[in-house]
């Protein structure tokens, strides 16, 4: 039944033997030890297991390990690079647009694709690009300023 | 990977809005939330609750469970007797407490209830043996409806009592008959308040390791009260409380619905002990939803009474709360809040109240963020607008004429409450002036004119906050704060509230580097453990600041005292001569100056120990307030809603909110955001619905709405600052407001747009479809 997976997480090689039911969500928590993905539904609506795979955001929690066989994925835990932080997070801190913090990963993650695809969103787009994203704690406006200076720092960077 | 970047330098932090020191672990992943932690040989529980609202246990089989690979052992309600019941800290005189025990015994009482426990290997084994637990039940009748429970001759939740009544809470002061009798016009309205899932992105969780050698316990669990869960786990499992260390680590929100004591957590506690190993819990999102304490449950009756110029003189209320079938811990206290609360910034002559709590075959009620406050403005808000209609007034003018004058603080309401300070025309003004009132209105003209509907409501609110003097409070109100501060100058701050998203972190560390005169980056906040903070009471009823920081800011008194002893004394001078500024002590007596660092030295190295004075520089203090806080202010908003879809759009919210003084600016507003949204949440989406036969409908993210960034207007905030007179830091508390404010405001926008149709209330949560349904109805008559 169990399968051997080789992945590319945060650009170090992994090869792992997992079941064919083990989430993507729970292998990278639990088999990898990289906790900054965060579960807050199991069930797709919340977004707190974004992840990019193959560049592309997806839900962790929807796909399973085996699915991701072969292929790159980039976490919360490989954004920022030689301790310098990534602009979206930089931006997120700097613009307050986390509280409680655990939707964050997410979204940020989230945001990341958001802006790969479109480099000056307007406040719409921005709301519609975290649309996948629950927050409860921040009302999302200290978010979407994140996503604005985010885009900012991108731009003059 | 962790970050190397830091707040830049300030030469002051409050006031300022500095960026939190929190938030580099968090938005790197490096945060250590509940179900990060591991532990050597850790093994994974889950809990099987009843599909039933009410029902018989007649049997249960765990055989096949048990011999499930992987899995270590079973529990049913019969095998953790032991453990004492979950606490209620209710003190009504009729007050019922039902045997509420971590695992039903031979009932369970609503949909949820946890029946059997699983221990495994792994939590898809755990979640495998569920399925092969196999329960008996027998199906017993339902009430499901809080009304219909309190009915002569309901089916009974809890057949050891006659009735349904949980317990019934009565206030009333002045003639409020007369007033009524006498009054020009008065108006009643019936309003629901529907149940809400308080939904924190974490979902509850622990891990309880039992350490066989020393016989300690530790539970770490995503709770906003470590102090209080750790005694009342040692009086639910009979043990020393010195022998338990509660860890809440990092919390993924909490908003009320962590500040609880939980069956799990005493079941982990049980198990880890029983089994010798490390038992780690976390709660699935449906579990959430069904069982996590939801809020609100009232269905309220509101009447006033008022004169012909406006002045409003009684005020009755009836209360039946849905308390489900089980007290938590603040289940009967909740709605007493709403009680106090009624008057809100209204000078009322005369008030009667009575609130009835009833069993329902339901999960429990309890707090939920505004926990009674909300509930108690939303009623009083909608139906003080309701009379302004019948009066021919303008809404924002009947407000004005009721407001107590600045000059009569502190103001007792009618309800008994010494309201410490305020200035609610100046709050009201501003949100009047910021959305340009007058404007709004012409607009409307021009929409009515047009057959568009759009509407403006206003909400003035009050809230009781800063809890609170200790008399008035089940557990304690003060705080404790400890301030260390080593021999290099670096300070270690303890404090007994536990952030869970505030960010206390960093508006501790501020108050800390100004006094000191050091760097933020000099002093580290630790709370929310047990074995390192002596004691506290927690974070909940927006009391971090306005009493943690208070007694940070006694001790930080006291260091700041003993240290100035310590610079007379090596600078050989007398103590009243010198000053201690921007971090350095002075003295007009002597040319050399030290720094706090300096001094933290000497009182480290004691080479010239003052007389009388112990080595050391470390101060604990505990701050008892006064009395409530209470903050207040002005949400405005404007809609406009569709006709043919009754979907309604939120053109402009504008919220002024006084806090008393603040800290951080930009965490304000942060709250003030949160707790919008979480006010709107339940105006245009959330509830949750259970059917008669106590089967919960939506119980599921998927069917469960809670905003999302579209949903949400943009909050245009402001605010006045009225200091608070009950603290030394003249804070109100902030983390409510938000919710309390907007709710009303939304809802009577929307009234004041459906108003030309003859609508004078429509029951929340106003959707697309029930707005949609009301268009049509009142189209056709
Ligand atoms: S945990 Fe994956 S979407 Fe919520
Ligand atoms: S910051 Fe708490 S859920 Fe988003």
């Amino acid at each position: 039944m169990e399968k051997t997976i080789r992945v590319k997480v945060n650009g170090r090689e992994y090869e792992r033997v997992v079941e064919p039911r083990l989430l993507l969500v729970h292998f990278l928590r639990e088999d990898l030890e990289l906790t900054g993905t965060h579960i807050g539904c199991e069930t797709t609506v919340c977004g707190a297991c974004t992840v990019l795979l193959e560049g592309r955001s997806v839900k962790a929690c929807s796909i399973f390990a085996v699915q991701a066989d072969g292929k790159e994925i980039t976490t919360i835990e490989g954004m920022a690079s030689h301790g310098d932080m990534h602009a979206v997070q930089e931006a997120f801190w700097n613009e307050h647009g986390l509280q409680c913090g655990f939707c964050t990963p997410g979204m940020i993650m989230s945001v990341e694709q958001l802006l790969n695809d479109n480099a000056n969103p307007t406040k719409d787009e921005i709301r519609h690009g975290i649309e996948g994203n629950l927050c409860r704690c921040t009302g999302y406006q200290h978010i979407i300023n994140a996503v604005e200076a985010a885009a900012k720092a991108k731009a003059g960077a | 990977m962790a970050t190397t970047t830091t707040t830049p330098e300030l030469k002051t932090y409050i006031g300022k809005r500095v960026r939190r020191v929190e938030d580099p672990r968090l938005i790197t992943g490096t945060a250590t939330y509940v179900d990060d932690i591991r532990k050597p040989g850790m093994l994974h529980a889950a809990v099987l609750r009843s599909p039933y609202a009410a029902a018989k246990i007649t049997g249960i089989a765990i055989e096949k469970a048990l011999a499930l690979p992987g899995v270590k052992a079973v529990y049913t309600g019969k095998d953790v007797a032991a453990v004492g019941p979950v606490p209620c800290a209710g003190s009504m005189e009729d007050l019922r407490i039902p045997d509420h025990r971590i695992l039903a015994r031979e009932r369970v009482y609503y949909v949820g209830h946890p029946v059997v426990a699983v221990v495994a290997t792994d939590r898809y084994i755990a979640a495998d043996a569920l399925d092969l637990i196999e329960v008996d039940y027998e199906p017993t009748e339902v009430i499901s409806d809080p009304e219909e429970a309190l009915k002569d001759g309901a089916v009974r939740v809890h057949p050891e009592y006659p009735d349904n009544v949980a317990f019934t809470y009565k206030q009333a002061k002045g003639d409020v008959d007369k007033a009524f009798e006498e009054a020009d016009f008065t108006c009643e309205e019936r309003i629901l308040v529907p149940r809400l899932a308080p939904i924190p992105m974490e979902t509850r969780g622990v891990v309880a390791d039992w350490d066989e050698g020393a016989k300690e316990l530790t539970l770490y669990s995503s709770t906003q009260i470590p102090h209080l869960l750790k005694t009342q786990l040692a009086l639910q499992l009979d043990m020393p409380e010195h022998h338990i260390r509660v860890i809440a680590p990092e919390v993924g929100g909490g908003f009320g619905s962590k500040c609880n004591v939980w069956a799990e957590e005493a079941l982990a506690c049980f198990v880890a002990m029983d089994l010798k190993k490390p038992i780690k819990w976390i709660e699935s999102r449906r579990e959430s939803i069904q069982v996590v304490a939801h809020g609100r449950a009232h269905v309220d009756t509101i009447e006033i009474a008022a004169k012909k110029d406006g002045t409003l003189t009684g005020l009755k209320l009836h209360i039946v709360c849905d308390i489900g079938a089980h007290h938590q811990l603040l289940t009967p206290i909740i709605p007493t809040l709403a009680v106090l609360m009624l008057p809100g910034l209204y000078k009322f002559r005369s008030f009667k109240a009575s609130l009835v709590g009833a069993f329902t075959n339901r999960a429990p009620s309890d707090l939920y963020r505004g926990a009674g406050r909300p509930e108690a403005t939303y009623v009083l808000e909608r139906i003080v607008d309701k009379m302004a209609r019948i009066l021919g007034m303008d809404p924002a003018e009947i407000r004005f004429k009721n407001f107590p004058e600045p000059a009569e603080f502190p103001f007792e309401t009618v309800t008994g409450l010494q309201y410490d300070s305020g200035d609610y025309a100046a709050a009201f003004h501003k949100a009047l002036d910021k959305i340009d009132y007058k404007a709004c209105r012409e607009e409307q003209k021009k929409a009515r004119a047009e057959g568009r509907l759009y509407g403006i409501g206003i909400s003035t609110y009050g809230e009781l906050c800063a809890f609170g003097p200790s008399p008035a409070t089940p557990a304690g109100g003060w705080e404790c704060a400890s301030v260390n501060v080593k021999a290099t100058g670096k300070v270690e701050v303890l404090t007994g509230i536990s952030p869970h998203g505030q960010g206390e972190e960093t508006s501790f560390s501020q108050m800390v580097a100004d006094a000191f005169g050091i760097p933020m980056s000099d002093v580290v906040v630790i709370h929310g453990d047990t074995a390192k903070v002596s004691y506290g009471i927690g974070t909940f009823g927006s009391r971090g600041i306005a009493i943690g920081g208070s007694a940070l800011h006694l001790a930080m008194q006291d260091i700041v005292a003993k240290a100035t002893k310590y610079a007379a004394h090596i600078l050989d001078v007398d103590a009243d001569t010198v000053t201690f500024k921007n971090g350095t002590f002075s003295s007009s007596a002597a040319e050399q100056t030290l720094s706090f660092a300096d001094v933290a030295l000497e009182t480290h190295l004691c080479r010239k120990l003052p007389p009388g004075t112990e080595p050391g520089l470390t101060a604990t203090r505990f701050f008892e307030p006064s009395n409530f806080a209470f903050p207040f202010g002005a949400h405005i908003c404007t809609v406009e809603v569709d006709q043919e879809t009754g979907e309604t759009t939120i053109l402009r919210f504008v919220a002024v909110d006084d806090c008393g003084k603040i800290i951080n600016p930009l965490l304000v507003e942060g709250q003030i955001h949160g707790g919008v949204a979480q006010g709107l949440g339940p105006a245009f989406m959330e509830g949750v619905i259970y059917d008669e036969e106590g089967q919960l409908l939506n119980g599921t993210m998927m069917d469960y709405a809670i905003p999302k960034a579209r949903h949400m207007p943009w909050i245009e905030t402001d605010r006045t600052e009225t200091p608070s007179t009950v603290n030394p830091l003249g804070v109100k508390g902030v983390g409510e407001a938000g919710t309390i404010g907007s709710l009303p405001a939304f809802v009577n926008a929307v009234v004041d747009a459906l108003s030309p149709l003859g609508v004078d209330h429509v029951d929340i949560p106003m959707t697309p479809q029930s707005i949609w349904r009301v268009i049509q109805e009142r189209s056709r008559s």
